[in-house]
């Protein structure tokens, strides 16, 4: 699996983007002398035309590189703790509602498709704008709005693996419901719910930018939603401020999504190979 | 229906009293105010009755009134609607004809360039953030090139009549609408080109080469039939981010429809309008998903016909 | 006699990393005009992909290598693609195995017959209409008028298969192709289909290619035979020779693997019942929304049977027959709506879940798909002591006794450790009847057990489950499709029809006096049937 994967060009190029975010992130304090929030020099310096300010200033006269490094830090925070939080949501739901059917399928599902069909960056917004915009609430914003397709997904799994006779050969060894779903049914759901998960990190970046290119973002986190949303209304005088930090979401992004689609081809072999026939 | 309901909860989940934060919009905060508000809206009276009021409210479309503008919220969104309905609309038919057709262009092209070109761009489309899109749409067409208006509905103050006003209309809505439908264009042509895919390794596709059809015919009439259902399916799932990407693109674009006026009561805190034009979304995907329900019942005929 | 498809020395290269570098080799064969030729061999023996090649249909990566095929004069292999188009369906048609999948389920049957005129350009639109609607009728589908605005999801699978005739037959093809067309339908379609595929060949007079892995259809339709096997042509010849004196021993093997022959000699029975069922029922509803009518399927309707300790009974009946209905009420996967299910005195149907799970281990079941029945994230020691240890088996004894059973069913104990996905289907079958008999049942039900497997496969699975049988005294209701498989392994066999009993009897009552009509059909339906009672005799 690890092979097929490595020999994804893709995939490689997506990993190797991830880990220079990454590492920036962690790395950011080592990287920048002086934090995202301090003046440095006049405001509106373009980049490349003062050492040590590769991408210039802001309107404050904020170092931008700086800005960029701890922003990516707010990014990956949000979109790997709202997909986890997203996940704890729906799998489990999913999962019973695959598993038992009947009444618990019935009323998961309305209340998943309740969900689902609220336009969710509307619903995101609304819930930032009523509880006050901190990392936690968009954090928890994100997870409310994307945990239904994740429902969707694993109810579909579990329904295909639940009737799959080695789940009937598990009921005829005696073993409870929640140990076969536990033990025989959830392992074999764990591929596309990786792929998923990994994709979803990549919206969930793209979800708290918007939001805080909206004015929603917690106002004590530098991230890159909010230098594009600053600079917004400046753009016809220095474009480079709403530039860069969309350059750093696309990156980030696109590697996310280049890895989803290298673990799902590696993962399932089945549909890769339709998809190169 | 449910969706009010969360509303009603949502507006009482807000942080303080709901009678403040009214008050707090409506500029004057003295205790007086707050007691006459509370006895309006009914604050003073048990939770369930306050509900079973707000719902029967939404029935008679009043959706409360919106002290910042000084008008009911109902009257603002209604103003608004157009706009945005345009918008949408131009966007989703946009994306998705185009979408299914670069993905069976796509398809048909698997492992050539043209087909590695295509994905690649998709994917690029897929991970641009709609905003930062529209901010460059408008720094280069519009600052840069000057070929399109970069802002607004119309032009303010032309006086066009007829013919022209629609002109002019069509020329502001090129920009939005294109980058708003862009990143689902990405999303639909990836389905498609992948359900082609998984569509002509189908038996009856074998059937078809059999028969002695031609690889055109075979993607016409086999192939891209069976493939469209789990588009139509997605795109009516995907309404939902449509109009919610909406929001986004009339901020940047100052297109005067309901996304905007979001914007406006976010920066001016005014709950009972940004719940309004929640309300009034959610009730918009409901419309798009009737409407995809309808293309699928036209397309698929084993449904309805299974009894 | 004109020679229709003369194939020579076709070779036929697989992708790389293949386990075999080719599919077929060096294969050579020819048909004459208004000749059935069988090409028999089991899976992966290359049967299909020669079909395939002359139809140019063979999937990415696998190329014919070398060798010609000649038809009409041409070597339809390396014709330039726009020609080998107006040769499909035209000159040669096919028809396959999946009469479910292989008709497009968004068009009409009317539209799908017609598109083969209009691909090659022939009659006009209401023409068309005509000849397809003459086509239906040829291949005796009812109310033609109906089926031609018919969308595939209303017809049956015969039916189906049909259709799929019909759209084959259309232009009036030299040569058809048909490959596996019986194999997914029941016995009683399948020797309609037979027999239509035979009156086809007499009216037309044209050649036909059929595949198949079973030697009861070749019995029954073939002039000449090829035996295939790993891409290979093992064994030629006209169909009696090859049928009645086989000179390969790979044929050989084949044609015993058959569950044919001598009827075995009846056993002695005991008395002590290990199952008793009585008066089962079991209906399934479907529907009932706003606007739909309840719709109530009894898929099992009052039935009564008993399978006697040590005795093995065979429950017979065609897809629909409710038989594997009762094999999951047996074992109460399927709660049954009324009737017991007594098992050494305790009436499963009765038990609370909680009760049951403790009285589960008194009945188990083997299944069907050897590559569903297995976990694959489970290594073979789990999916074997789960249950035991559940029980309360301590986990060294019961860890001890899955080896040893292991051992038993011929895989040897280091099968243990193993992931599913190392094992062949014939073993997973192996390690679903230990993981059965883990439980000391006192009925073991085969749903179905030998199905998926290949003849020569098949054949090993029996004959291991005679030897348990004789060596553990074991009780197994063993349900299947296939009368001959029954024959071989049963001391009674029941046969149902919708949900209801229509007979029961040793195999010798069963089979050379059987007592009720649908009985006597589908012992005329069985492939071969003719020539196995030569070769009994």
């Amino acid at each position: 699996m690890w092979n097929r994967f490595r020999s994804n060009i893709g995939a490689m190029v997506g990993v190797l983007l991830l880990l220079a975010v990454i590492l920036i992130a962690i790395f950011a304090p080592l990287l920048f002398a002086h934090s995202p929030w301090q003046m440095v020099q006049r405001p509106f310096l373009p980049p490349f035309s003062m050492d040590g300010l590769p991408l210039g200033t802001d309107t404050l006269g904020r170092d931008v590189a700086s800005q960029l490094a701890y922003g990516a830090r707010v990014s990956l925070l949000v979109g790997l703790v709202s997909t986890l939080v997203a996940l704890l949501i729906g799998v489990p739901l999913g999962a019973l509602a695959g598993f038992y059917g009947g009444y618990v399928d019935e009323g998961a599902m309305r209340f998943t498709e309740f969900f689902q069909t609220i336009p969710n960056f509307a619903l995101a917004i609304v819930l930032v704008a009523i509880f006050e915009p901190t990392l936690a609430s968009i954090t928890l914003a994100i997870a409310i709005v994307s945990w239904p397709p994740v429902a969707r997904l694993v109810r579909a799994e579990v329904m295909s693996v639940r009737k799959r006779e080695f789940v009937d050969a598990a009921t005829l060894a005696g073993l409870s419901k929640p140990r076969i779903l536990v033990r025989q049914v959830l392992p074999n759901t764990v591929s596309p719910i990786i792929v998923m998960a990994s994709l979803m990190v990549a919206t969930a970046i793209l979800l708290e930018s918007s939001l805080s290119f909206l004015g929603l973002g917690d106002p004590n986190a530098m991230s890159w939603g909010y230098m594009i949303g600053a600079a917004r209304t400046v753009i016809r005088s220095s474009w480079w401020l709403s530039f860069f930090p969309g350059i750093a979401i696309v990156i980030t992004v696109l590697a996310l999504n280049l890895i989803g689609e290298g673990l799902n081809d590696a993962l399932n072999p089945h549909l890769s190979r339709k998809g190169k026939a | 229906m449910a969706i009010a309901v969360l509303n009603f909860f949502l507006l009482h989940a807000a942080p303080g009293d709901p009678a403040v934060v009214l008050a707090g919009e409506a500029g004057a905060a003295d205790e007086q105010m707050i007691a006459q508000l509370r006895e309006r809206f009914g604050l003073d009276q048990p939770l369930y009755v306050q509900l079973g009021k707000y719902i029967a409210g939404i029935v008679q479309l009043d959706l409360g009134y919106s002290f910042r503008q000084g008008a009911p919220v109902i009257d603002l969104i209604a103003e608004r609607l157009p706009a945005t309905l345009l918008l949408t609309l131009t966007a989703f038919v946009i994306s998705l004809s185009a979408g299914i057709a670069l993905g069976v262009a796509a398809a048909a092209r698997v492992g050539k360039v043209s087909d590695s070109l295509l994905t690649t761009l998709a994917l690029l489309f897929y991970a641009t953030p709609l905003y930062w899109l529209a901010l460059m749409a408008v720094l280069v067409f519009s600052v840069w090139l000057g070929w399109l208006p970069g802002f607004g509905y119309e032009t303010v103050g032309a006086g066009y009549g007829g013919f022209a006003r629609a002109w002019d209309i069509l020329k502001h809505l090129i920009l939005p609408a294109l980058t708003l439908g862009l990143f689902f264009m990405a999303v639909y042509m990836r389905m498609t080109r992948a359900s082609m895919l998984e569509v002509s390794t189908a038996d009856f596709v074998k059937t078809a080469k059999a028969k002695g059809l031609s690889g055109a015919v075979i993607r016409r009439r086999h192939i891209l039939r069976n493939a469209i259902l789990p588009v139509v399916t997605l795109a009516g799932l995907q309404a939902g981010q449509l109009v919610g990407g909406a929001v986004l693109t009339e901020t940047v674009f100052a297109w005067p429809g309901i996304g905007r006026l979001m914007f406006e009561s976010l920066a001016a805190r005014d709950y009972n309008t940004i719940l309004g034009v929640f309300l009034v979304s959610a009730a918009m995907v409901i419309l798009f998903n009737i409407v995809t329900d309808i293309v699928y019942r036209i397309v698929d005929p084993r449904i309805g016909a299974k009894v | 006699m004109s020679t229709t498809l003369a194939i020579e020395h076709l070779t036929i290269g697989l992708p790389e990393g293949a386990d075999r570098p080719f599919a077929v080799e060096d294969v050579t064969m020819s048909i004459e005009k208004g000749e059935i030729l069988c090409v028999v061999g089991e899976s992966g023996s290359g049967k299909s992909m020669t079909a395939n090649a002359l139809m140019g249909l063979l999937p990415p990566g696998v190329t014919v290598k070398a060798g010609r095929a000649m038809f009409e004069a041409r070597d339809v292999i390396r014709l330039p693609e726009p020609e080998k188009q107006a040769l499909r369906g035209a000159s040669i048609a096919m028809i396959f195995q999946e009469p479910m999948t292989a008709l497009n389920p968004l068009m009409r049957i009317g539209e799908q017959i017609a598109e083969v005129f209009a691909a090659h350009d022939r009659y006009t639109q209401s023409e068309r209409r005509e000849k397809a609607l003459a086509l239906i009728r040829e291949v005796q589908l009812p109310d033609p008028e109906k089926i031609i605005r018919a969308y595939p999801f209303q017809l049956s699978g015969g039916q189906r298969q049909r259709a799929m005739i019909a759209m084959a037959l259309a232009l009036e093809p030299k040569l058809l192709i048909a490959d596996e067309p019986t194999t997914a339908l029941d016995v009683t379609t399948q020797a309609q289909i037979l027999k239509l595929i035979l009156d086809l060949r007499e009216r037309r007079g044209m050649a036909v290619m059929f595949i198949t892995h079973d030697f009861g259809v070749v019995a029954e339709i073939a002039d000449q035979v090829i035996v295939m096997r790993e891409g290979r042509v093992v064994e030629r010849g006209i169909a009696a020779d090859v049928l009645g004196n086989p000179q390969h021993e790979y044929t050989k093997r084949l044609l015993d693997a058959i569950p044919t022959g001598t009827l075995p000699q009846a056993r002695q029975l005991s008395d002590t019942p290990a199952l008793e069922i009585k008066g089962l029922r079991k209906v399934y509803r479907t529907g009932g929304g706003l606007f739909k009518p309840v719709r109530e399927v009894r898929a099992v309707d009052d039935v009564s049977l008993t399978v006697a300790r040590g005795e093995v009974l065979g429950l017979v009946g065609e897809s629909g027959s409710g038989k594997s209905t009762l094999g999951r009420t047996a074992v109460r996967l399927v709660t049954p709506d009324g009737g017991q299910v007594l098992v050494g005195g305790t009436d499963l149907a009765a038990l609370s879940d909680e009760e049951l799970r403790k009285q589960r281990h008194k009945v188990q079941m083997v299944f069907q798909d050897p590559y569903a029945s297995l976990n694959p994230r489970q290594r073979i020691m789990g999916a074997i002591t789960d249950g035991p240890i559940t029980r309360g088996i301590p986990r060294k004894e019961a860890e001890a006794r899955a080896r040893e059973l292991l051992e038993i069913v011929g895989l040897g104990a280091e099968a243990a450790s193993r992931f599913p996905h190392e094992f062949s289907g014939g073993q997973r079958q192996r390690i679903g009847i230990a993981r059965a008999l883990a439980m000391d049942p006192e009925l073991i039900i085969a749903d179905e057990a030998v199905s998926a497997l290949d003849v020569s496969i098949q054949a090993q699975v029996l004959d291991l489950l005679r030897a348990l049988r004789e060596k553990l005294e074991l009780s197994i209701l063993f349900i299947t499709h296939d009368l001959r498989v029954a024959a071989q392994l049963c001391d009674r066999i029941a046969v149902m029809q919708k949900g209801k009993l229509v007979e029961i009897g040793t195999v010798h009552e069963i089979f050379l006096e059987p007592k009720q009509d649908y009985t006597r059909q589908l012992l005329a339906a069985v492939p071969g049937a003719g020539w196995d009672r030569q070769g009994a005799a």
